[in-house]
């Protein structure tokens, strides 16, 4: 099913058809598909390709002019993403900063920070990483505990985050902190913007189950940030963070789902070439995993829909994570179940085909950006409306 | 691309929500599913005189509002919702897309008007006792007496609203193929017909028999096939709609009482346990409209492979979606969900039933994948 997003459009997205044919050539053709939102491969390659897409303007597609984007519209972002997932161009090393970030400082930074950190973004120069989560803080971000206290017109910002994704890579990192150190809970958190290269940061990266050591754990010790790196107010960090977790939930799944998409294509012509169709279970499971990424594609289809034509989403926003993640990891079961031995057999040092790394990676998609268990936690109190569970 | 709702769209679901919400409340359910008829004449004409339902998506040429299909499953999904008795899914979904599809000018102009001003209660008369929805369970005969007239022999059974249908569209086997034919019930001699008690009382089916019924042809003879797959493929759409407004239903009620009933001195839905049902309830809800809604934005694109593998898609689907929210909710209210005094086994009955109106989800999968060349 070819999409059509109508005649308004239809010149932008010709425009955007022309350039990718023209410069996704070479070694960035040989990139296609590499790369997702955990999977760091071919890092330096996706760099040189996004540095590339800037050249081009095509990072901040819908961000304000002013600070280097492009100022189009939802739909033309929209259209652009498309189009990129359609010729499996490879995952943006930059999405970080550019899915994250960037949207957070447009929503809630200073003018000041906006002009300070978003062309630097667009212009593939500063690399971001997420610091929400910490040891004791995953699920329950509330209770974070690396501190930062006022000196002067600095900050100074101490303890430890970790599962930093492409946090290795980071030149400054986003930090939910505890501002007053008699607050509880959410209250007294503020958003900070910390320069990893200063001594009192440590970054240590952290091998994934895949082998790759992509994502971080970062050591804060009396890390120093000036007085004006608070994105919000003061005190009001968990409002910036659950805007920026609203928006980490809400865009990445446009492009992944294309992905997906390819991956029950492959599913198919592997189980044709191994016979697996002529087995009845096997070809019911087939069938499903079609299934499932013809409805994800139909579900983010009707949200943008919705998004659009300047409606609220619906129901459908807050579960399609859930869906999607939780599919995709039985197409990646289902893949590698057909793949057979063969497929249980990897390269030197641990090289995994995308089959395999798609598979190992996916394992994650249940747990970042919110677990299921949190997602389904979202949707009962947020959707449906049900009593919350007793807090301490 | 049109695949959100515009405001005309969200008034008609209103409009037929509340006329539902007062014609077809639970009192009103349970009165047609104890009636061995399950039919509401009054209630019939209202739909129609009032809101034009029968004939929302028939062109205006035959006497209908010339709507698309995705206002015919807004009234679907609002249907099923409500659980609404009667032949409405039979004459709409099935008849008048049958006579819609076939390839016979003068009975579009001689029978559509009738099924839209809600004179006529049609169905379409295609199962057999194989309980098979394709070309091979077609085994009834017709044919064509000394005169030239068309004479029916056989049984049809599983019919929907076939006991109190005015208009029978059957599918009938003749030397050159799969024909289809119109009785009209009350001017005809020759007919049988015995309603069928049925697990799900909100749908009625009957069985009828066929002898040597004078019947009139719709169409060439023996090319009647392609028009009836496709008949039935809107109808799968159509019923997936009705499905995913039954299993919204289901859901409100499951969310309803998990937020009053209380155990160890918490609501209910504050434990997980309920919480992550609902929530996944929701989830699937959630996916069959996407594979629901996927269909009549199909079936108005008109592209005939999508409308193909996306009415297999939904109907494999939703029909699964719909039996398990169903489950579900009876199992969030405990044993008063498993009484018949409570309306959860109602929708779960339903959701049982819809499940093979059409055909199996398992056949749907087949189906998908032969149309996907899987
Ligand atoms: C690949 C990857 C990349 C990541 N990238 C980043 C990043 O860039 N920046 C960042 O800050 N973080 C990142 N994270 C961290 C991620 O957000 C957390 O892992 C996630 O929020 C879960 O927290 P946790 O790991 O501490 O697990 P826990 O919160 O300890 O959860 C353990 C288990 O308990 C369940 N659980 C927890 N609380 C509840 C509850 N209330 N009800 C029911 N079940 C519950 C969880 O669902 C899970 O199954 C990343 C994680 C991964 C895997």
């Amino acid at each position: 099913m070819e999409l059509d997003f109508g005649p308004a459009v239809r010149d932008f997205r010709d425009e955007v058809r022309d350039w990718l044919a023209d410069h996704l050539v070479g070694e960035f053709a040989e990139h296609r598909g590499v790369g997702g939102p955990t999977d760091g491969a071919a890092w330096e390659v996706r760099l040189a390709w996004d540095r590339e897409l800037s050249a081009g303007g095509w990072l901040g597609v819908g961000w304000p002019e002013e600070y280097g984007g492009r100022g189009l519209g939802l739909l033309e972002e929209i259209v652009f993403e498309y189009e990129y997932a359609r010729v499996n161009a490879p995952y943006r090393a930059t999405v970080n900063a550019l899915d994250l970030l960037g949207p957070m400082l447009l929503k809630m930074g200073s003018e000041a920070q906006k002009k300070r950190f978003l062309p630097p973004i667009l212009a593939v120069e500063e690399l971001w990483g997420q610091g929400f989560s910490e040891p004791g803080a995953g699920s329950d971000l509330a209770s974070v505990r690396t501190r930062a206290e006022r000196d002067g017109d600095e900050w100074v910002v101490s303890g430890q985050k970790v599962w930093t994704s492409f946090g290795i890579h980071a030149d400054w990192v986003y930090v939910l902190t505890r501002t007053d150190p008699q607050s509880a809970r959410h209250k007294g958190l503020s958003m900070l913007l910390v320069p990893t290269d200063q001594p009192g940061v440590e970054i240590r990266p952290i091998r994934n189950l895949a082998g790759q050591d992509e994502f971080a754990e970062i050591f804060l010790s009396d890390a120093r940030t000036g007085a004006d790196m608070v994105v919000g107010e003061v005190g009001q960090g968990w409002r910036t963070a659950m805007a920026t977790l609203g928006i980490e939930r809400g865009t990445t799944l446009l492009p992944q789902q294309l992905t997906f998409e390819r991956e029950a294509e492959a599913l198919i012509d592997l189980a044709r070439e191994r016979g697996a169709l002529d087995d009845p279970m096997l070809r019911r499971r087939i069938v499903d995993a079609w299934i499932s990424v013809r409805i994800m594609r139909t579900t983010n289809l009707r949200t943008i829909a919705e998004l659009t034509a300047g409606r609220t989403a619906g129901a459908q926003a807050t579960t399609a994570k859930l869906y999607a993640s939780t599919r995709h990891q039985q197409l990646g079961r289902l893949a590698t179940e057909l793949a057979g031995p063969a497929g249980q057999i990897v390269g030197e040092d641990y090289a995994l085909d995308r089959r395999q790394r798609s598979f190992l990676l996916a394992l994650a998609e249940t747990i970042y950006g919110g677990s299921s268990e949190i997602q389904r936690n979202i949707i009962g109190e947020q959707v449906l409306g049900l009593p919350k569970e007793p807090r301490p | 691309m049109d695949l959100t709702f515009s405001e005309e769209q969200d008034e008609l679901r209103k409009v037929v929500r509340s006329f539902l919400a007062k014609h077809s409340d639970e009192a009103a359910v349970r009165r047609l599913a104890a009636d061995p008829q399950g039919h509401d004449p009054v209630v019939w004409r209202r739909m129609a005189g009032e809101l034009g339902l029968q004939g929302l998506a028939v062109p205006e040429e035959y006497g209908g509002s010339g709507f698309g299909y995705v206002d015919l499953g807004i009234v679907f999904e609002e249907a099923g919702r409500a659980l609404l008795g009667g032949p409405y899914f039979a004459t709409v979904a099935l008849a008048a897309e049958a006579l819609l599809r076939c390839a016979d000018e003068q009975a579009r102009h001689e029978l559509l008007p009738g099924i839209a001003s809600g004179e006529t209660v049609a169905t379409l008369a295609l199962t057999e006792d194989v309980g098979r929805w394709d070309e091979q369970g077609i085994g009834l005969t017709a044919v064509r007496d000394e005169t030239g007239a068309w004479q029916l022999t056989g049984v049809k059974t599983y019919v929907p609203d076939g006991h109190l249908a005015d208009l029978l569209l059957v599918a009938a086997r003749t030397p050159s193929g799969i024909s289809l034919l119109a009785v009209e019930t009350a001017r005809t001699p020759g007919l049988t017909r015995t309603p069928l008690p049925t697990l799900d009382q909100t749908r009625k089916q009957a069985r009828i028999e066929f002898r040597d019924t004078p019947a009139r042809l719709l169409g060439p003879e023996g090319t009647a096939w392609p028009a009836l797959a496709r008949t039935l493929a809107t109808a799968a759409v159509l019923l997936s709609a009705e499905q995913v407004g039954g299993a919204a239903a289901a859901l409100d009620a499951a969310v309803e009482y998990a937020k009053i009933r209380e155990q160890y001195g918490r609501p209910i839905g504050s434990f997980q346990g309920i919480k992550h049902k609902c929530a996944d309830m929701l989830m699937d809800i959630e996916s069959a409209r996407s594979a629901a809604y996927g269909g009549l934005w199909a079936l108005d694109a008109g592209d005939e492979t999508e409308i193909a593998i996306a009415a297999a898609l939904a109907q494999a689907f939703c029909s699964e979606a719909f039996t398990k929210v169903a489950a579900d909710n009876i199992q969030v209210h405990g044993g008063i969900g498993f009484t018949w005094e409570h309306p959860a086994h109602l929708y779960l009955k339903r959701a049982k039933s819809s499940e093979v109106l059409l055909g199996t989800p398992s056949y749907h999968r087949e189906l998908l994948a032969a149309r996907l060349g899987i």
